[in-house]
């Protein structure tokens, strides 16, 4: 416990996170493509089409892990703002400000594959169905808070501002969840995460399931990717980054 | 290989969506590489100019 409290501690320091960040990318990209592309093939190829929808189900296998990345990110980032709000990590902020580019990212994904589904299926590109509306409303909450700490040029306390709004947002998960039971209109209900066995065939259920643990890879991979590009260059000035550049410039010693 | 395409009637909205997806995360890898090919360009130029 204490060997894991002292690394959850050094997560906390730049100058540990910013290669720790760049050594894992790599890793994190492997398994997003290694899942990638058997998810496309079973999803696209191997999967039989719907007896009711033909093949236009397929648009599952992005909207769906789609839809679930835009909630998980969002949950993720309220966990952070937890931790930036209570313990002040600014780690935890930068965290929260990486993940919205990509969480907005599987939300305007799942507002558009969504359009594309509805069209053939229902008639009608977009309807203020309660699911695809509070679906809206995530979005409009990442841009906000987005917005909120790039208007504050202080950036610890446009953490703080933000942390607490994303806080307040996470309202809106539980009803983009119980949506389609609280308000019976359009969109299905849950086939997978219900208290009960999926009401999908097993072949359709395994690509969808694939395509949603390569999804979590790559929100990974992007984090990654952008808590590395937000750390250097909000702390230009500071001595890990001269320490980097130094290093890079051959001043110093590579270690 | 054109009934795949076609996806029984469907391809417009399949592959619309397909690609949609793909272009979007893309965007999101390449724009952090970007982002961060710049910042050690800044950084680099910062502790330039310093040692002068």
């Amino acid at each position: 416990m204490n060997a894991f409290l002292k690394w959850y501690y050094r997560l906390g320091a730049p100058n540990y996170f910013y290669p720790l960040a760049g050594k894992l990318a790599p890793w994190f990209a492997t398994g997003f493509f290694l899942l990638l592309l058997p998810g496309l093939y079973m999803g696209l190829v191997t999967a039989p089409a719907d007896y009711q929808q033909g093949d236009s189900f397929r648009i599952i296998y992005v909207h769906v892990p789609a839809a679930w990345m835009s909630m998980f990110v969002y949950a993720a980032m309220a966990v952070a703002a937890v931790i930036a709000l209570v313990w002040r990590v600014r780690m935890a902020e930068i965290m929260i400000i990486s993940s919205i580019p990509i969480g907005a990212s599987f939300t305007l994904i799942a507002l558009a594959t969504g359009a594309l589904w509805g069209k053939p299926m229902w008639g009608a590109w977009w309807v203020w169905d309660a699911r695809l509306t509070s679906e809206l409303i995530l979005l409009f909450i990442y841009l906000g808070i987005f917005a909120l700490y790039n208007a504050i040029e202080d950036k610890r306390t446009a953490g703080r501002a933000m942390s607490l709004l994303t806080l307040v947002g996470v309202v809106n998960l539980p009803i983009i969840h119980y949506s389609v039971i609280w308000w019976n209109t359009l969109h299905q209900a849950a086939t997978v995460s219900k208290f009960d066995t999926p009401s999908i065939h097993v072949d359709m259920l395994i690509p969808l399931l694939i395509m949603a643990a390569a999804f979590q890879f790559l929100f990974l991979w992007v984090l990654m990717l952008k808590m590395r590009a937000n750390l250097l260059e909000q702390d230009v000035a500071n001595g890990w980054v001269k320490k980097i550049i130094w290093q890079k410039q051959g001043k110093l010693e590579q270690k | 290989m054109a009934e795949f395409f076609n996806m029984g009637g469907y391809g417009f909205y399949v592959w619309g969506s397909f690609g949609i997806t793909a272009i979007v995360l893309v965007m999101n890898v390449l724009q952090p590489i970007l982002q961060h090919r710049q910042a050690l360009r800044e950084a680099d130029d910062f502790y330039s100019e310093e040692s002068l």
